[in-house]
């Protein structure tokens, strides 16, 4: 039974209680416990059941590595699942309950699982389940899935702040131990700007509890040292709760800090996520203990020799009144000490080797305890809790020599040092045969571009296990007891037969047992890798800190070769789970992605816009009015467009300024049309290809002075454009003098349209806007209305059109001055509907309508466009290939419905037949719907074999419901066919 | 073969399963093969698989330089649907997804195929009026898929926010029998299938140089040892490139980093696979209660199989955003692995321009999903010289101008 010592507990404060609840059941700890500690600490040992069997189980660990004791923490909203019990430091209030059991962690029907375990062995489940073939979706799968799973997940959205903040750093020190903390001294003392991330909430790592005096001081007292010093020094950041989850290229490191977790609802962000980019990134994470692999090592009560130790000394936690410890090194008889001096009982050591000789264990035996050597454990007894141990040969197959009764046993297979960090790009590791150990590699560590070491490992995280070989390689003065060297034991007893292997556990949380890894390599799942996810082996959310190295030995002597041979299945980042709202962060509602604004955005929103996402910007659909939907409001902008004056807030349109000595002839590389020769002041429409020919973008280009000229590209092209163009000019055109500037946001742009454009314009004042001074594409430069303007003659409508561009921070007043100057014309703002439907009346194409990466030029009747006099541009070459100079390829018609009704989006034309692959023959489609309200009928554009030439006949369009579309072939333009009204 | 049921794992639970065999045999490479396969990954299995089972071709090698599954078909998000847009691809990706069907009973080996449906968001117009099309395409292609409501967007994936200030969801274009499958165990049920045929499977085996005797391929070297082959047929994924170059001709290939990460598992929330192409983000829930997740590719050419940092911030941006519940959860492992990828994002299955070799590459994103289909083809295509299903996609397309391009249907991993 285990419960709260009278005295001691280095990390408690006494005068603070907290309340918590267990299950409903409320229980007390203290400050400064963990929740881990405080169940402890209350009596608590069956804290969770295992993922498979629904096996009991209880705390193995008191820190990252432990794969039982996970909760749901909080509830509502703020309930979290899968906490880790050891390391969520208790809080006034906290509601914790266990995962995974129905209907009670005392009594889960689950259990079941454990009684037949022998029939769900690793894999078991990619040998049945196939009968009858309707089973797996409708029965075996949901049963899975349902008795899968660990903990609930909220089920409302998460009330929380979170936060990301960026920092660069010299030296980044991972782990506030007393390695990396003498490595940050080291660093900070030569000049270095130093940060030191300690994921727990104290300083000093394991040294204050393992003991040991450095530098004539006792570790706690060095420790405080250490950090005084280095809270002193300007260069110095330190960070306690945060965690460096991940390394990546080029030494990008993600930092995970645990602002709030222990004071929730306090106001401050939840968990601050630190982006760091650091020159050095030292590997201070110091090393965590092995299970030992013995029947029943899962049994609540068998706990690492390491977290007893912890639970006694930092925690004042007794784990149980008789504590058998079980090893195969002299670290353990620390335990041992430990739990004396907090006068409880040992009634036995085991140790695994046959000679004992060590000043540790000789410490022990002084004590009286009875030390047995060449002893293991061959059965733990008990379910819920340990009762007693039967001892056994360790050479043997497990006949038992002695039982005895414990309540707690501590056990201790050696050290494995925490690799992550080293590995995570690339950091090759060691075998170390004296430390049974991977270790980091020194010479193959992860590096940068330069070829220099991103990481270093210092201390335990580099295999210097003991106080004395850590404080060696940190130049501090250590005195400790020395340590006799520990014996590789991988199965306990070593020939233990099928029965206790059934029941000797490696990852606790997936229920793998040391038979689950033989059978895996009996059936040829032999790869390190095969065997991971053929028995689901460190794929738990411990993922294998706690036994990996256990599986790999056994994985290994199955395959009869050496364990580097065998190798580690690969370490990835997070180093333990960082929760997603950190990673999104701010990134929410209105700002999960950069919202672009036009200046004339709020007006927008204040007339009820009705908005649509064009990349990041939102631009306004239509204005719908009190009453009006959204197809009346479109409707209504286009007549008034095409009958009055319409206002359209053209601002997100790519304004690309390309200017230098060779910029003409960069141009005419870009573009199909010629560009060099575009007189100034005039305007050109052009379309760009891809190196494959395709149509990309398409805009009007204005040669703006002798060595200058200004690309409209598409809204959401803009950036991809410049992209492309600097891509030409910095990796194939180097030295070609130009230079790419995109000026999108440095103007407000507005196209004003319609037969009285001229007229607002005019009322406006301060240019000449009449054709014969500012003829059809051509630009004005000039002052309008008191703004700096430059008015584009262009238009996109077929009406009467000038676009106008500002500087962006006047864009919002001359919009308002528009809309006031066009209010005695009947001016009103259109979207972005009406803007189509109006390109699509003229047989206008689209970017992204009419096109879709398949379409060249001259499928869309472009080949105007296209300029013969030039020896090349992007795309020529393509567009020489046979396939696109077939002569039947889709090309672009005018569709309409011989019923007047509109066509749904997207439906094809048949063909006679079906091919190859029996699919239905085809012979063009709609790329363009809608309803014209001039036309006062449905009109559509479309992609046709041959289309051009097949003017006036009539093809079966299937929709939906069986319904069979009429549709006849008609000319692309339907409106103002001799293009009068945008010439006047 | 030992057939597997659960009789027989109830047989060798009374003796610790002891008696199982080796899933697949691990010989030593014979002098000589009619055909090897390069490659052991799903894809790779699949083709000597079908060579075995439909045109009776059994002597066959598959080599691997690796473990067998351990690139893409190992790594990846595991979706599987068929609702492609161009002709070509719905063929292959339809009938690698009538295979999928049938497959766990096919192979014994159970590949947990879970077609649980799987939902493309629309979140903008623009993308609406795409997968409008492709609902109708699809129709005249024989493959089923549907658009669907915002309203049964909801009823079908309870946890999403169907009203983001941003892009507000306008429905979906749904595919009930798309879905997942375990993707270890394609790649081990097909080796299975193969080492049952007598095929040999042979990890742990680089192929070093590939040997050609008046344009006709010999036989290739490997680290271990000289192995002679009527017919090679390259499944190489991501390395197509270099063994292109060993036997003397280019690819069109980029490789690039993709992205997976997992939440730390849960209990069912989500029952669906939804894609939301827009915003970048895809997510499924393993029968284990992880969340799997994904987005777009990296945007530099990379071999590290291992990812940025950003595309995986951006995409959970999206996650959390389209599914609020998330925040609270926890990542627990993000990995990479590398894509090749083709000019017009759609695979090659071809002859080479040396005789008798053959490649089947260039899946980009979305190779999972046309594991069987691909296999098949490629089979058919080895065996006979000439296959219906692989017709569209030689390497003479890039040639001749004859693209596939389906990222006009998914503008993102597809």
């Amino acid at each position: 039974m285990s419960t709260r010592l009278a005295k001691g507990g280095r990390l408690l404060d006494r005068s603070k209680p907290l309340n918590f609840t267990f299950n409903g059941t409320p229980l007390r700890g203290f400050q400064g416990d963990t929740l881990a500690s405080a169940l402890l600490g209350s009596g608590r040992t069956l804290l969770g059941r295992s993922f498979k069997y629904h096996r009991p189980r209880g705390l193995v660990a008191s820190g990252v590595e432990e794969p039982n004791v996970l909760v749901n923490l909080g509830r509502n909203a703020r309930l979290e699942p899968d906490q880790r019990a050891t390391t969520t430091e208790l809080f006034e209030g906290a509601e914790a309950s266990s995962q995974n059991h129905w209907p009670s962690l005392d009594f889960d029907i689950g259990e079941i699982n454990d009684k037949i375990g022998k029939l769900f062995p690793a894999g078991f489940y990619y040998k049945t389940f196939m009968a009858p073939k309707w089973a797996w979706k409708h029965l075996f799968e949901p049963v899975i899935r349902q008795a899968a799973g660990l903990g609930a997940a909220p089920k409302e959205a998460d009330p929380d702040r979170y936060e990301q903040t960026y920092a660069f750093c010299d030296v980044l020190v991972a782990g506030g131990g007393v390695a990396g903390l003498a490595a940050a001294l080291a660093e900070a003392k030569a000049g270095k700007r130093v940060m030191v991330m300690e994921q727990t909430a104290f300083w000093g790592g394991r040294a204050p509890v393992d003991g040991g005096i450095i530098d004539g001081l006792a570790p706690d007292e060095w420790v405080r040292n250490a950090i005084e010093t280095l809270e002193k020094m300007e260069n110095v950041q330190l960070f306690t709760r945060t965690m460096v989850s991940g390394l990546y290229n080029h030494g990008y490191v993600i930092g995970y800090q645990r602002v709030a977790d222990h004071t929730p609802g306090d106001g401050r962000p939840r968990h601050r996520l630190w982006r760091i980019r650091a020159g050095l990134v030292i590997t201070a994470t110091g090393a965590l203990e092995r299970p030992l692999a013995f029947a029943g090592n899962d049994v609540p009560g068998v706990m690492l020799a390491s977290a007893v130790r912890d639970y006694v000394v930092n925690w004042a936690v007794s784990p149980g009144d008789r504590v058998v410890i079980v090893t195969n090194n002299d670290d353990a008889y620390r335990t041992a000490l430990a739990v004396l001096d907090a006068g409880l009982s040992v009634p036995v050591v085991i140790d695994a080797r046959d000679s004992v000789t060590g000043a540790l264990p000789m410490a022990v035996k002084a004590r009286g305890v009875r030390v047995l050597e060449g002893r293991g454990i061959a059965k733990v007894l008990g379910r819920k809790a340990v009762t007693g141990v039967e001892i056994c040969a360790q050479a043997g197959e497990g006949g038992v020599i002695e039982t005895v009764a414990c309540d707690c046993v501590a056990m201790s297979g050696g050290w494995s040092p925490v690799v992550h960090l080293f590995s995570h790009v690339g950091g090759k590791l060691i075998w170390d045969e004296a430390g049974a150990m991977f270790r980091p590699d020194a010479t193959r560590p992860p590096i940068k571009a330069d070829g220099t070491a991103l990481a270093r490992a210092v201390g335990a995280a580099n295999g210097a296990l003991t106080l004395d070989a850590l404080c060696a390689e940190a130049g501090l003065a250590a005195q400790v007891e020395p340590e006799a060297p520990l014996a590789p034991v991988w199965v306990m007893p070593a020939g233990a037969k099928e029965a206790l292997k059934f029941k000797a556990f490696l990852d606790y949380q997936n229920d793998v047992k040391v038979s689950d890894v033989q059978l895996a390599a009996r059936e040829g799942y032999t790869s390190v890798e095969h065997t991971k996810r053929y028995t689901t082996l460190g794929m738990a959310s411990d993922q294998g800190k706690l036994s990996n190295i256990n599986g790999l030995a056994i994985l290994s002597d199955a395959l009869g070769q050496a364990i580097p041979q065998t190798g580690t299945t690969t370490f990835r980042p997070p180093y333990t789970p960082i929760s997603f709202g950190a990673v999104a962060a701010e990134a929410k509602g209105e700002i999960f992605q950069p919202l672009r604004r036009t200046p004339m955005h709020g007006w927008h929103e204040a007339k009820g816009a009705h908005w649509e996402p064009v990349g990041l910007w939102r631009r306004p659909y239509c204005y719908p009015r009190a009453g009006e939907s959204h197809r009346d409001a479109v409707n209504r902008e286009i007549t008034n467009t095409r009958t009055n004056v319409g206002l359209l807030d053209a601002s997100t349109l790519g304004k690309i300024v390309v200017k230098g000595p060779d910029a003409g002839r960069f141009l005419d590389m870009l573009y199909t049309g010629m560009m060099s020769t575009l007189p100034v002041g005039k305007c050109r429409y052009g379309i760009m290809c891809n190196e494959n020919g395709f149509l990309m973008d398409d805009g009007v280009v204005v040669r703006l002075s002798e060595d200058s000229w200004l690309c409209h590209t598409t809204s959401g092209g803009a950036e991809h454009i410049h992209a492309w163009m600097e891509d030409w000019l910095q990796c194939e055109w180097w030295d070609w003098k130009v230079y790419t500037a995109n000026l999108t946001e440095q103007y407000a742009q507005v196209a004003v349209v319609g037969p009285k454009a001229r007229m607002v314009l005019e009322k406006l004042g301060g240019m000449d806007v009449s054709k014969e001074a500012l003829p059809f594409m051509s630009l004005a430069e000039g002052t309008l209305g008191g703004f700096p303007a430059r008015v584009f003659r262009i238009s996109f409508s077929g009406e009467l059109s000038y676009e106008i561009a500002v500087p962006a921070n006047m864009g919002l007043a001359f919009w308002e001055a528009l809309n006031a100057a066009g209010a005695e014309f009947g001016a009103m703002p259109y979207g972005t509907e009406a803007l189509h439907v109006m390109r699509a009346e003229k047989g206008f194409i689209m970017i992204g309508d009419e096109t879709d990466g398949t379409v060249i030029p001259q499928d869309l009747n472009l080949g105007w466009a296209i300029s013969k006099k030039k020896d090349d541009y992007l795309g020529k070459r393509a567009q020489a290939r046979v396939e696109m100079a077939r002569p039947d390829r889709w090309r672009l018609v005018g569709l309409e419905t011989i019923d007047g009704t509109v066509l749904p989006d997207g439906v094809y034309a048949v063909a006679e037949g079906h091919n190859a692959n029996g699919q239905r023959n085809t012979q063009g489609r709609v790329t363009s719907t809608y309803w014209s309200p001039t036309l006062k009928k449905g009109i559509a554009m479309g992609l046709v074999v041959n289309g051009p030439e097949r003017m006036g006949e009539v093809l079966d369009f299937p929709g939906d419901g069986g319904v069979v579309h009429k549709v006849k072939i008609v000319d692309p333009c339907f409106y103002d066919k001799e293009g009068e009204k945008a010439n006047v | 073969m030992r057939r597997y049921s659960m009789f027989a794992v109830a047989r060798e639970a009374l003796r610790y399963h002891a008696g199982w065999e080796r899933a697949w045999r691990s010989p030593e490479p014979k002098k000589r093969y009619d055909v090897v396969v390069v490659g052991a990954g799903g894809h790779g299995l699949a083709t000597a698989y079908y060579l075995g089972k439909v045109h009776g071709i059994t002597n066959v090698a598959v080599i691997e330089k690796g473990w067998l599954g351990g690139g893409n078909t190992g790594r990846n998000t595991t979706i599987i649907r068929s609702n492609y847009l161009q002709d070509a691809s719905a063929a292959i990706f339809e009938k690698a997804l009538q295979l999928y069907e049938g497959l766990s009973q096919d192979l014994n080996y159970n590949v947990m195929f879970s077609p649980r449906g799987l939902l493309m968001l629309a979140q903008s117009e623009h993308e609406m009026r795409g997968y409008k099309r492709t609902v109708y395409a699809n129709a005249l292609q024989g493959v089923q898929t549907e658009w669907i409501s915002r309203e049964r967007v909801k009823e079908l994936v309870p946890i999403i926010n169907l009203d983001g200030p941003r892009y507000p969801v306008l429905g979906a274009l749904y595919q009930e029998r798309g879905g997942t499958a375990r993707h270890d165990a394609v790649a081990w049920g097909y080796a299975r299938g193969c080492s049952a045929m007598g095929m040999d499977i042979i990890q742990q085996c680089e192929v070093t140089g590939i040997r050609t005797v008046n344009g006709k391929v010999q036989g290739i070297d490997t680290t271990k040892g000289a192995i002679d082959c009527g017919k090679l047929a390259m499944v190489v994924a991501g390395h197509s490139g270099v063994l292109a170059e060993m036997a003397g001709f280019r690819l069109p290939l980029e490789s690039v980093a993709l992205q997976a990460w997992v939440s730390e598992p849960i209990k069912p929330v989500i029952d669906v696979v939804v894609m939301a192409n827009l915003v970048h983000c895809y997510i499924s829930q393993s029968d284990k209660g992880e969340l799997v997740l994904g987005g777009g590719i990296d945007h530099c050419n990379n071999f590290t199989q291992r990812g940025s940092w950003y595309t995986l911030e951006e995409t959970t941006r999206a996650l959390v955003e389209t599914y609020p519940v998330v925040s609270r959860l926890k990542m627990l492992r993000q990995w990479g692995g590398i894509v090749d990828i083709t000019g017009d994002h759609s695979p090659i299955i071809s002859k080479a321009p040396v005789e008798g070799i053959f490649v089947d590459c260039g899946w980009g994103t979305g190779g999972f999903k046309a594991i069987p289909g691909s296999g098949w083809a490629m089979a058919e295509l080895v065996a006979k010289g000439h296959s219906p299903l692989a017709e569209g996609f030689g390497l003479n397309r890039f040639r001749e101008g004859r693209f596939i391009d389906e990222s006009v249907a998914a503008g993102v991993a597809h």
